[in-house]
């Protein structure tokens, strides 16, 4: 017997048989995977450290892909509903009986009344394909989950610069000195902004978190501001109030790249009132302030004025820079006037402005690289303000988040932070004004696809969608009065306007990927009686639901006709640049999923299942003159459709050799090129193109041979909206189409040309002495809305969810550790366990998105935490604003781009003493699983041990 | 610590049994053939039957014998050589003695050694763990060897030295819980020191790693409530040593007072052990923000 | 008397930093990914889809609040995983020789063969680091990938510990803590590394960063650099803006 012994060890065992590259899906991130194979079987997946995205990291969920893709709870083949809807009993059935059912109710609404079909894909990533063929299929009804997710800072960013955070945009991690990040609940871009902050970290370069609660990102915050929910506008403009007042905004940077200096009409007895002065070829004109006349604003050597008041052919105008400092300078947006609303001392909003205006314009970066703007004038070198901005739903879920959003993006602009070394910068295809967006089509002819894409960017009150009576023509009501500018659609209201029948009644509800009956909608318990609700004649109200999904979730139970997905590891798919791409500050890149294992079961991609109805509806696009099938599924398509001529789905190795970038012809081959790759494919923009994208001559040379546009598109910062100003002269009377007289006076209010804050809806709304909380919920780094439960190894980690309560509350209402809430919204009540957290705005309390779970979905049992104390905040949540007794309903939602306002929930905390079954309230009777219980026990990888 | 059954009963009966092996080998008791042999076996039987329950703790029991090899380091080890070697010892003293009669002293000053020591080791495997201050001192092996000696000396038939024996573990067991009581705050550990973050502020666990509980929650993070380990270590007290110290000193000796007492320690005793381990904190409950 | 070696040729180990931990358990994930089909037994879930699903996890990312009087508290992602002490009382506790200590590199293991699964080892361990398999009965825990650092199988780039490769904000460092030139000895240094309780006195290998201090803790000074207005007498920012414009 020695004193020290150690066993000969192994230390180089063979990790796997072989791997395959491939793009993740455990959530919207998009992140590059290598996936061992062992035995045909799934090993270990990590991070691609060669992929643009995660560059070899990968985050807990992508870590976890072993349990999703071998989940219980994976749905096995298509399935007929044969119990009542809501209870979950199914029986399995084929895939020609499937097709069959659905295109016996799908071909004769396309006939007669093509709007009759709903179709809604959730969290879908082919949104290119899937708006094609709702197009193709000729509804107005199409949009993915947006409306409900984050369209404000999307729509915010379009109307504002072309472009906004996550795909649209990136810090410049490598350089920025000093960054903001507003609201972001730990999901979205979520790899990219933790890789980027630890290269913050790493240079010690400071980052400011803002938001009411302080975990995550805002935990390693080196200064949090726990700012009170939906007054973020108020605090950015506050801040933008210093900044003016100090003389610390870029006025060569808003004269060059921004509306700035455009002359804006003032004579209010106009009918062009608030807009831009023109020059006969329409071009806006600025006042030359060396030759003191009107010029056109891209004139040669113009000098552009920034201040004064001007006749330009009998027209008062003045600069639109003016009406931003004299609105911002207002005694209204000093940190003093705001303070207490937002939960900020005045002293801290100023200390934070000063530090903004130091680091940009005292610490500004210079780089050697000349480069050439778009009006021919050459720079010698490209000057960074490095501060930089991020934010994501915690601004956006308000109903004043568009106009959040924009003051947001404004403040960057001052800074002249956007596309400079330092800054903000976009990533391809973005930037790309609204200009280059398409328009919303509307035109639905019976048998006929829709005109154009459903989902666009309205320039007017004449790209509303409004029949000749002024009513929506979209069942969700997007593109009206309501919600004007919606390009994202209003997912959350299609099931309550349906059933409603407001403003017209549905034959086929059709969704795909979206939990619409439990955490993804509003009021979960009246949708789900909505979704079963039945008239006069006993049939539904809502009379079929065709739902795909690859898991048994709680949207499964109340569908009466299931169309299988496959897992993601299982199945096609390509991020494209014609929808959500993957691409980087400084290259345009694109990326595919293959099958790197074969579904095991009779499920099969919901692409080519849509590819499948299409021939059987004989949708143009699907096929071939003699009915046959021009794609024999999803990866034929992905290599062989064009969207324009050389443009298709996938950007790489085009055309017959494969060397075509962005631009060439199908290439029969290019899937094979792009698993040989990587699974992906990556292009940089050249140095002297990458920043100051908009005005940058090289840059928009380099996005026309890529495909990313037909011709240069530069464009300068609508800082000032002036099509908001054309909706706003609409609701003061101006002009043929007009908005209804309840709408005038919210039309007016919400499209400002210039941002403005005011209080969210259900705040004004509810009695604020009787609700004086704020309710938010946040998702969790780890699990991805309610995909992660069913994964055997997540759920350990957020396997039910306490409501967490600020020590202010915590005290008052005399709460101890193990204790249980009450909480009423003006709507609904809950009953759940609470757990004290001091890192918390005072007048907040929050819990973790999605957790909570109906028993009997996700293929776990009934005892499960998620379904005892795992509970939504969902049911304190209506679709709907409360009753302003005047008979209509009034959407709960941004009267802009009608984007849920979810964190608009205002409520009051009562204890109440732990129930004794520990059971949260409310509670619904048991689904059914149509795939059965998970096993008790899991011993992954045993077999290679 | 969590209270697991087999531990309880191991390191109960096996003391109990080797009390016994003490008193035998030390010569106590004047008896032979049969009652010898009844005396022996229930010695046998008690630390045989506590070895077998230590056995339902390990996750592999069949590998037992491989945990002889590490008796330079480990008080585990060395507590299972030294229980085959007392047994051995004990054993061969036992078949002299029953079988010719034969009490041979030396060799049963050895067993009786052996099976101290025995104890020693079972208390040392406790006594060592710095990371349980409760346990983490020398009261730990007095405790234990008192409780076995009196336990031994009872079952042995010796009332009088049974009941001074118990009553000087009234004493020490009571030192032991007020010492016990401080010994966590002595170490100077607490959340700021397991965290590291301690010179920041005061430390409190904002969330579990994982929302369910894991291994380590279950075996060391076990927490009684005050008032309910007040009342059970009233009760281990009276019934552990101070109603058996006053039968067998107050009262005429008798079999039946000597079977009460021994039913009356034996309830106390594992409510004791129970609290032992129950009662003991281990720092890694620092982590969760338990003590 | 005792089994761990006198002196090990290097110190391998990780140092964490509390600074840059979002607390989104990437590492606590791919760790269980990769060991659960690697080195030794698998790290089983019981009751993986029930009421009280209990699995073996070799990591695990707690979180704390620390709060001074009068301040914000702050919130501090902790992961935690064998610290592979110098002075391992683990390994000393075992029986069988089971649980030991390299002399090469210093990464504690268990021999999982020998392995009775008595629990002493986890019992002696203040950390936490060691995890009884319910299913398989014997002690698990971090091996510092040692199947992965040296894996001649795998790209050079990738033999670091799986929780360190996946780790999306570059919070986990790995390297020889007993060299002082090496990158994660002067991170310690620069950064003020700490040993995690010190006072048991098992020397952890592992350290931690802490958490630089927070602008909001300390009280905005009197002096705080505000903007200055721009002088009313000057024209305010109208006649900010003149200047501005003339000197473009």
């Amino acid at each position: 017997m020695t004193i020290h012994q150690q066993p000969a060890l192994d230390t180089s065992p063979e990790v796997s048989d072989e791997i395959r590259r491939t793009t993740c899906y455990m959530c919207a991130c998009r992140c590059g995977i290598n996936v061992h194979m062992k035995d045909g079987k799934v090993k270990y997946i990590e991070g691609n450290k060669d992929h643009p995205v995660n560059q070899g990291v990968l985050c807990a969920k992508g870590s976890a892909g072993i349990m999703q893709h071998y989940a219980p709870s994976r749905l096995r083949a298509p399935m007929k509903r044969v119990g009542e809807r809501g209870e979950g009993k199914f029986e399995e059935i084929s895939w020609d009986e499937a097709l069959e059912i659905a295109t016996g109710w799908l071909k004769p609404i396309r006939e007669e009344a093509p709007e009759k079909l709903a179709f809604f894909t959730g969290r879908d990533q082919s949104q290119s394909f899937t708006g094609w063929w709702a197009q193709a299929y000729g509804t107005p009804n199409y949009a993915a989950h947006g409306g409900f997710c984050s369209v404000n800072m999307a729509a915010g960013g379009i109307y504002t610069m072309g472009g906004a955070f996550w795909e649209f945009g990136a810090p410049d991690w490598g350089n920025t000195k000093l960054f903001m990040i507003f609201g972001v609940a730990e999901d979205h871009d979520s790899n990219p902004i933790k890789i980027g902050l630890g290269k913050l970290k790493k240079r010690g370069a400071k980052v400011i978190g803002v938001n009411p609660i302080r975990s995550g990102y805002n935990a390693i915050a080196d200064e949090w501001v726990g700012i009170t929910p939906g007054t973020d506008g108020l605090f950015i403009l506050a801040m933008i109030h210093e900044l003016l007042k100090s003389g610390n905004v870029d006025i060569d940077y808003l004269i060059r790249y921004t509306n700035m200096p455009f002359l804006v009409n003032q004579d209010e007895s106009s009918d062009e009132f608030g807009l831009f002065l023109r020059d006969a070829d329409g071009k806006e004109l600025v006042w030359d302030r060396v030759k003191n006349a009107p010029v056109a604003w891209d004139a040669k050597g113009v000098k552009p004025a920034m201040k004064g008041e001007y006749e330009v052919n009998g027209v008062k105008s003045t600069p639109a820079f003016m009406l931003l400092a004299n609105r911002y300078l207002g005694e209204e947006y000093t940190p003093d006037a705001v303070a207490e609303r937002c939960g900020i001392p005045a002293d801290r909003i100023r200390k934070i402005a000063a530090e903004l205006a130091r680091v940009a314009f005292e610490e500004e970066i210079v780089l050697d690289r000349p480069w050439t703007d778009f009006r021919g004038e050459k720079h010698d070198k490209m000057i960074g303000r490095p501060v930089s901005f991020h934010s994501m739903r915690g601004i956006s879920a308000h109903s004043n988040g568009f106009q959040t959003a924009r003051a947001l993006h404004i403040l960057q602009i001052l800074l002249g932070s956007v596309e400079v070394p330092g800054g903000f910068r976009f990533k391809p295809p973005y930037p790309k004004p609204v200009s280059a967006h398409p328009k919303p089509h509307f035109k639905v002819t019976p048998g006929k696809p829709l005109d154009g894409p459903h989902l666009g960017y309205p320039q007017g009150p004449e790209d509303l969608g409004l029949d000749e009576n002024g009513k929506a023509i979209r069942i969700d009501k997007a593109f009206t009065w309501e919600n004007p500018m919606s390009p994202h659609g209003l997912m959350h209201m299609v099931i309550s306007n349906a059933h409603a029948g407001d403003p017209y009644k549905i034959d086929t509800l059709f969704m795909f990927m979206a939990n619409m009956s439990w955490n993804s909608t509003m009021n979960t318990s009246q949708v789900m009686d909505m979704l079963r609700d039945k008239d006069e004649n006993g049939e539904y109200v809502i009379p079929h639901i065709i739902y795909s999904d690859s898991y048994s979730s709680e949207m499964v139970a109340f569908a009466d006709l299931i169309l299988p997905d496959t897992t993601y590891l299982e199945r096609h798919d390509c991020i494209s640049l014609l929808d959500r791409p993957i691409c980087e500050a400084d290259a345009v890149a694109d990326s595919i999923r293959w099958p790197v294992v074969e579904p095991d079961r009779d499920v099969q991609g919901f692409q080519t299942t849509l590819l499948q109805l299409g021939v059987k509806l004989g949708l143009p696009g699907m096929v071939n003159e003699d009915g046959s099938a021009k794609y024999k599924d999803y990866a034929d398509y992905i290599q062989m459709h064009e969207r324009r001529p050389g443009v298709g789905p996938l950007a790489g190795f085009r055309g017959k050799d494969g060397k075509g970038k962005g631009r060439g012809e199908p290439n029969p081959n290019q899937i094979q090129a792009y698993i040989d790759n990587g699974g992906f494919w990556i292009d940089h923009i050249p140095e002297d193109s990458a920043y100051y994208k908009p005005w940058n001559a090289g840059y928009q040379e380099w996005a026309v041979e890529r495909g990313i546009f037909d011709s240069p598109q530069p464009y300068v910062f609508t800082v000032y909206q002036e099509i908001m100003q054309k909706f706003r002269l609409a609701a003061e009377g101006k002009g043929d189409i007009q908005p209804p007289e309840h709408l005038r006076e919210q039309v007016r209010m919400a499209m400002d040309p210039l941002p403005i804050w005011y209080e969210p809806f259900e705040q004004s709304l509810v009695d604020n002495d009787e609700f004086p909380i704020h309710a938010l919920t946040q998702r969790p780094m780890a699990m991805y809305h309610s995909w992660g439960t069913q994964n055997a190894w997540l759920r350990q980690i957020h396997g039910h969810n306490p409501l967490y309560v600020p020590t202010e509350v915590w005290e008052k209402h005399g709460f101890k550790d193990g204790d249980w809430a009450r909480v009423t919204s003006h709507h609904g009540e809950i009953t759940v366990p609470v757990a004290l957290m001091e890192a918390l705005n005072s007048k907040t309390i929050w819990t973790w998105n999605a957790i909570g779970k109906r028993k009997g979905a996700w293929a776990l049992q009934n005892n499960a935490p998620e379904t005892t104390k795992g509970f939504l905040l969902n049911h304190l949540i209506h679709e709907l604003l409360p009753s302003k007794g005047d008979g209509m309903r009034w959407n709960n939602s941004d009267p802009v781009t009608g984007q849920a306002a979810w964190f608009d929930l205002r409520v009051k905390i009562e204890r109440v003493d732990p129930p004794p079954n520990l059971q949260s309230e409310p509670t619904f009777a048991p689904q059914e699983s149509p795939v059965g219980q998970g096993p008790a026990n899991v011993e992954y990888g045993k077999e290679w041990t | 610590m969590h209270p697991a059954p087999s531990v309880i009963i191991f390191t109960t009966m096996s003391g109990l049994g080797l009390g016994l092996m003490v008193f035998l080998g030390l010569g106590f008791l004047d008896v032979s053939g049969f009652v010898a042999f009844v005396f022996v076996a229930i010695a046998f039987a008690l630390l045989g039957g506590g070895l077998l329950s230590s056995l339902f703790h390990l996750g592999h029991p069949e590998r037992f014998i491989k945990a002889l090899r590490q008796w330079r380091s480990s008080w585990l080890s060395r507590e299972g050589v030294l229980s085959f070697v007392t047994m051995g010892l004990f054993g061969l003293y036992a078949l002299l003695w029953i079988f010719w009669d034969m009490r041979i002293g030396w060799l049963g000053l050895l067993a009786a050694a052996s099976a101290l020591l025995t104890v020693f080791a079972t208390s040392m495997i406790y006594a060592q763990m710095k990371s349980i201050p409760r346990w983490n001192s020398f009261l730990t092996p007095a405790m234990f060897l008192l409780y076995a000696l009196a336990g031994g000396a009872l079952l042995a038939a010796q009332s009088y030295v049974a009941g001074l024996l118990f009553l000087l573990l009234v004493p020490l067991q009571v030192i032991v819980w007020v010492v016990g009581d401080r010994a966590f705050g002595a170490t100077g550990s607490d959340m700021g020191t397991a965290t590291g973050l301690g010179n920041l502020g005061k430390v409190r666990l904002l969330e579990k790693p994982h929302s369910g509980t894991n291994y380590l929650m279950k075996e060391m993070v076990y927490v009684i409530g005050r008032k309910h380990a007040a009342k059970l270590r009233l009760f281990a007290l009276v019934f552990g040593s101070l109603l058996p110290a006053s039968l067998l000193l107050f009262f005429p000796h008798s079999m039946s007072i000597a079977f009460a007492a021994i039913a009356i320690h034996l309830v106390g005793l594992f409510a004791q052990r129970w609290l032992f381990f129950a009662e003991a904190e281990h720092v890694v409950g620092l982590y969760y923000g338990q003590r | 008397m005792t089994t761990l070696p006198q002196s090990t040729d290097k110190k391998l180990g990780l140092v964490i930093d509390l600074d840059t931990c979002v607390g989104c358990h990437a590492c606590v994930i791919s760790c269980k990914e990769w060991n659960t089909s690697n080195y030794g037994a698998p790290l089983s879930d019981v009751d993986a889809y029930g009421g009280n699903p209990v699995g073996t996890f070799l990591n695990r990312v707690h979180s704390f609040e620390v709060k001074q009087e009068n301040k914000p508290a702050q919130v501090t992602h902790f992961p935690k995983s064998c610290l592979h002490c110098e002075d391992a009382p683990c390994v000393t506790v075992c029986p069988t020789g089971a649980s030991y200590k390299r002399t090469e590199d210093g990464i504690v293991l268990v021999n999982e063969s020998d392995c009775i699964g008595c629990g002493l080892c986890a019992w002696s361990c203040p950390y936490g680091a060691r995890e009884m398999d319910a299913l398989e009965g014997v002690m698990k825990k971090c091996t510092l990938c040692v199947d992965r650092i040296y894996n001649e199988n795998i790209p050079e780039r990738d033999r670091v510990p799986s929780c360190v490769r996946t780790c999306p904000a570059g919070a986990r460092h790995f390297g020889d803590l007993g060299d002082p030139d090496s990158d994660v000895s002067k991170l310690v240094a620069e950064r003020g590394g700490m040993d995690l309780m010190p006072e048991q006195g098992t020397k952890p290998v592992n350290k931690y960063l802490p958490p630089r201090p927070k602008a909001d803790v300390e009280e905005i000074d009197v002096l705080a650099p505000f903007l200055q207005r721009q002088d009313e007498e000057a024209g305010g920012f109208l006649g900010w803006l003149d200047r501005t414009l003339e000197k473009l």
